[in-house]
């Protein structure tokens, strides 16, 4: 094994299949990789765009908001605002990795090392993508849903569907299950399951059964509040579970299609949590390969040179006080992290020990590498792993804002002794998704009076919601819920009410 | 691992999503198109572009929070220490611009495309009475081209098809030439040993069977050339432009019967194939004229409105058959007309232009600064009036301003119930 893997900027795809090999025998011999198998696909810049707005999946359903992405992704594209992206992995398995045909060869390594590999190995074996989603399941998932939704246009007309899904979209982000629940989710025994019932549904249809006379309806007083929410899981933090469950005027085929935006909100919930460290992993992954091939000689100087220049480019974090900054940069800080792991397991000082016992000095960076890529998340990851000696070399500091203080802002801590530890307990909230959403739940529905569903948002830190918005996510919940909603918001500490809305449903219930 | 290439697959997958996306904004983003299109030049705005539309309606909410006490981590030290107070500067609020809600909230930019443009510009316009006529619908059939057949009728053999094939074959046959076989023949009568005669005889025997086996051209060389039946639409329409250029036409007024007859050409374009203008303008006498002249050439003189009319009578009479074309005709004037004039116009209006014409439209132009309603009626307006009271097609407008233009246009030609409620608008 050795000569170069190609020259020059151009490839074909015997090169790209050559690239992947070398990258490929990094990765699993020398890095211990393990990975779903690689599926690579080539595309133009267009259909990058057109990936882009469908929130990266080839297939999906059609709704008006991914034209919205695509329109605007287009202009600044065209613009010249925005560069695209150089690939897009999907997680799924055979994992899926776009190249677009514009990268040079050294591009495409860089993408098949990164993308092929690294995010292949996070996703394959970070506990969180394990427990929430099913890689094999996810494709023919999408293809159901996008089959399912067409019908229901065909059915049901495109208007109501387009109402639904709006609604369900408003909510996605509160659309999830925080904790593992019973099962895990399989997405082919989902889209069988749908099918079945729907077939069953229709195999039962008796327009009879509209006309029999139901039967007396028990009194209220039974249903004493606390057995009225246990029997409706309350509360409840998965607000499309909830109306998917409970929504008393919803059709079927609406439930259904609450299921399936929530399905795919779950799908993408751990890839929110573990931004910093996905990128991380990423990065880190490809920086080792390339290394190693250029090492080998298989890349030329002037290859690698330009490898170095995006890569510089990919990890560059602006610092607070320059135009650029636009917050933490996940492939920055990630890389940044990974690397000093790697420094405290090969070459510690005396802080490491003290900070790090379990890990300084063991010598087995990727054992210990391998270990955090599978068992941490963005908060945990942070809490854990960032050392003082990083702290000091990004020159982190506190800022604590407070409305009510007159003078300003204060410095709360700084990258010295006293402040480390603060340090890395904030920046690491900064990623606990827990603190990230607003903490809304169903606390209660007033079955006795006029079915109205009461929300509670628990204001932490005196951060209310912003009222327009919410207003009309609010208008969305009680369209699908079809009576009024209420939500009130209750500061945490004092539990004293701050504000209170109430929406009525656009569409007023008929007379049942 | 696999590799796929998908460039070749389609792209523009979100086209679906875009067009659902344009669907939804609709009434918006029509908003947006007819204010760009004030702005700017009417073959510009047939070039679609970017247009910007409020992102109310467009956005998609979500719970977010606000205010509060705030803490971040942030890289890039230089010189606080614990316990420093840092000022808040600016709005008071202390809060930078959070990322990704920049000017972006205020406006929805992107570029629509020139038929997205043009579509959502004309899209609540129609033609009136476009039924009028049986041939508006009428179809005739057209024959096409579409490759060859084996079959067909003798006059149809495409000879030089037929020949390349049978040439191939004959090729691919190994079927001797004649010129071989004469070769053979000569060969032979020099030929003295009978051994060598005899194999001669036998090959020149072989070939020539073989030429008869494999003849020139066999049936299964013949090809026809096959034609289709296509329906094609009689699709052409003609425009007469008529103006008054007599000197009380101010450029200012040319411009803008210019910006209506170039509004109603793109418009026609949209319907039919084929669209002709014809420019007729004229002062005491009328002429047809090239599209230059007409809108700048200098011309002076009285003003006779009945000469354009006849003009464009006599032209529809030699070269329109109102039977093969549908005519539409925009007359634009400042209103001006001798009175003595006015029988004639009524006349040839009631018996030639109006019976043969799909739309005949009246623009009274007049100087910017005033208000149309404030615009005196003309003579020539009175006797449309009048004309339109005794149920004639006519429709009739005043324009004083280019940004009136587009309005007008678009109320013209405003989707109807009935022909009475055009006339009577």
């Amino acid at each position: 094994m050795s000569g170069l893997l190609f020259e020059g900027a151009d490839w074909n795809f015997l090169t790209l299949q050559r690239i992947h090999d070398a990258c490929e025998k990094v990765a699993h011999k020398e890095l211990g990789l393990d990975t779903y198998p690689n599926q690579i696909e080539v595309i133009t810049a267009e259909q990058m765009l057109d990936a882009y707005s469908s929130v990266g999946m080839p297939l999906f359903y059609k709704h008006w908001s991914f034209g919205k992405h695509f329109a605007y992704h287009e202009a600044s594209y065209r613009k010249g605002l925005m560069g695209l992206a150089y690939e897009i992995v999907i997680n799924s398995s055979p994992c899926i990795s776009y190249l677009m045909e514009e990268n040079t060869a050294t591009m495409q390594t860089l993408v098949i090392a990164h993308a092929a590999f690294g995010h292949n190995h996070f996703f394959k074996n970070n506990y969180l993508f394990k427990q929430w989603t099913d890689a094999n399941g996810i494709l023919d998932y999408l293809d159901f849903a996008r089959g399912y939704i067409a019908q229901c246009e065909e059915r049901f007309g495109r208007l109501a569907v387009e109402h639904t899904l709006d609604a369900a979209h408003a909510l996605m982000s509160h659309g999830v299950d925080r904790y593992p629940g019973k099962k895990k989710l399989d997405f082919r025994e989902e889209e069988k399951r749908a099918g079945k019932r729907r077939l069953y549904e229709e195999e039962q249809f008796n327009d009879l059964w509209r006309t029999v006379p139901t039967g007396k309806v028990k009194t209220n007083a039974v249903l004493n509040v606390e057995r009225r929410r246990a029997l409706l899981g309350l509360p409840q933090e998965n607000l499309l579970y909830f109306l998917e469950k409970t929504a008393p005027r919803l059709a079927p085929w609406q439930r259904e299609l609450l299921r399936i935006v929530r399905h795919i909100a779950q799908y993408f919930y751990p890839q929110g949590q573990t931004k910093v460290m996905n990128e991380g992993t990423a990065t880190y992954v490809h920086y080792r390969i390339m290394n190693r091939l250029h090492q080998d000689g298989r890349l030329t100087d002037g290859n690698f040179l330009e490898f170095l220049q995006s890569h510089t480019n990919v990890v560059f974090q602006p610092e607070f006080d320059d135009p650029r900054y636009s917050g933490f940069n996940p492939y920055a800080l990630g890389f940044a992290m990974m690397q000093d792991i790697e420094r405290i397991v090969k070459d510690p000082t005396a802080e490491d020990r003290e900070w790090f016992p379990d890990i300084a000095g063991t010598g087995d960076e990727m054992a210990v590498l391998r270990d955090v890529w599978a068992n941490y998340r963005d908060e945990s990851f942070i809490s854990q792993f960032l050392s003082p000696s990083l702290i000091r070399q990004l020159r982190l500091f506190h800022l604590h804002d407070d409305p009510a203080e007159r003078a300003g802002i204060l410095v709360d801590a700084i990258h010295d002794e006293r402040g480390y530890r603060r340090i890395r307990r904030e920046l690491s909230r900064q990623y606990d998704v827990g603190y990230i959403d607003p903490n809304i739940e169903v606390v209660d529905v007033d079955l006795a009076g006029d079915r109205r569903l009461m929300l509670r948002h628990t204001v932490v830190k005196g951060a209310q919601l912003n009222e327009t918005d919410t207003k009309r996510v609010l208008q969305h919940l009680a369209d699908l819920w079809s009576y009024d909603v209420q939500l009130t918001e209750v500061d945490a500490a004092t539990d004293k009410v701050l504000k209170e809305f109430v929406l009525n449903p656009r569409i007023q219930p008929a007379a049942a | 691992m696999h590799i796929i290439d998908r460039r070749l697959n389609p792209g523009g997958k979100s086209l679906e999503n875009r067009q659902r996306f344009l669907r939804r904004a609709k009434a918006l983003v029509q908003g947006a198109v007819k204010k760009t299109s004030q702005d700017r030049d009417i073959k510009d705005v047939l070039e679609g572009g970017e247009v910007s539309i409020p992102l109310d309606g467009m956005d998609e909410p979500r719970f977010r929070r606000e205010g509060g006490t705030r803490d971040m981590v942030l890289p890039g030290n230089k010189k606080f220490v614990e316990g420093d107070i840092l000022p808040r500067s600016g709005d008071g609020s202390g809060r930078k611009s959070a990322p990704g809600q920049g000017d972006s909230e205020d406006a929805f930019r992107f570029v629509l495309s020139k038929e997205e443009f043009v579509n959502l510009f004309l899209d609540d316009l129609e033609l009136p009475d476009l039924a009028k006529r049986k041939f508006a619908e009428a179809e005739s059939e057209g024959l096409v081209r579409a490759g060859y057949a084996t079959s067909g009728s003798p006059a149809n053999i495409s000879i030089s098809r037929t020949v390349t094939r049978a040439l191939a074959r004959r090729v691919a046959l190994r079927r001797p030439r004649p010129e071989a076989i004469a070769e053979l023949e000569a060969q032979l009568e020099q030929e003295t040993d009978e051994d060598k005669r005899a194999a001669l005889l036998a090959e020149i025997e072989a070939l020539k069977a073989k030429a008869k086996r494999i003849p020139f051209i066999d049936p299964i060389d013949i090809r026809y050339r096959r034609f289709e039946a296509v329906p094609k639409p009689i699709a052409q329409a003609v425009m007469f432009c008529l103006m008054d250029v007599s000197g009380s036409m101010s450029e200012h007024m040319k411009d803008l019967a210019k910006r209506f007859y170039m509004l109603l050409y793109v418009f026609l374009t949209r319907r039919y194939r084929h669209v002709e203008i014809v420019f007729i303008r004229h002062t005491d006498r009328a002429e047809e004229v090239d599209e230059q002249t007409f809108f700048y050439g200098p011309a002076s003189g009285g003003t006779l409105v009945s000469s354009a009319l006849q003009c464009m009578h006599d032209i529809v009479r030699s070269r329109f058959r109102p039977s093969d074309w549908n005519i539409y005709a925009a007359q634009a004037s400042d209103g001006d007309n001798a009175t003595s004039d006015s029988e004639n116009v009524a006349r040839l209006l009631t018996d030639n232009i109006l019976p043969v014409t799909q739309f005949f439209a009246y623009l009274e132009v007049g100087e910017s600064g005033t208000y149309s309603f404030e615009m005196p009626d003309s003579a020539l307006w009175s006797l449309y009036e009048r004309l339109r009271a005794n149920g004639e097609p006519l429709s009739m407008r005043k324009v004083r301003d280019r940004s009136e233009i587009f309005p007008v246009f678009h109320d013209l030609f405003q989707r109807r119930g009935t022909t009475q409620e055009r006339a009577a608008s």
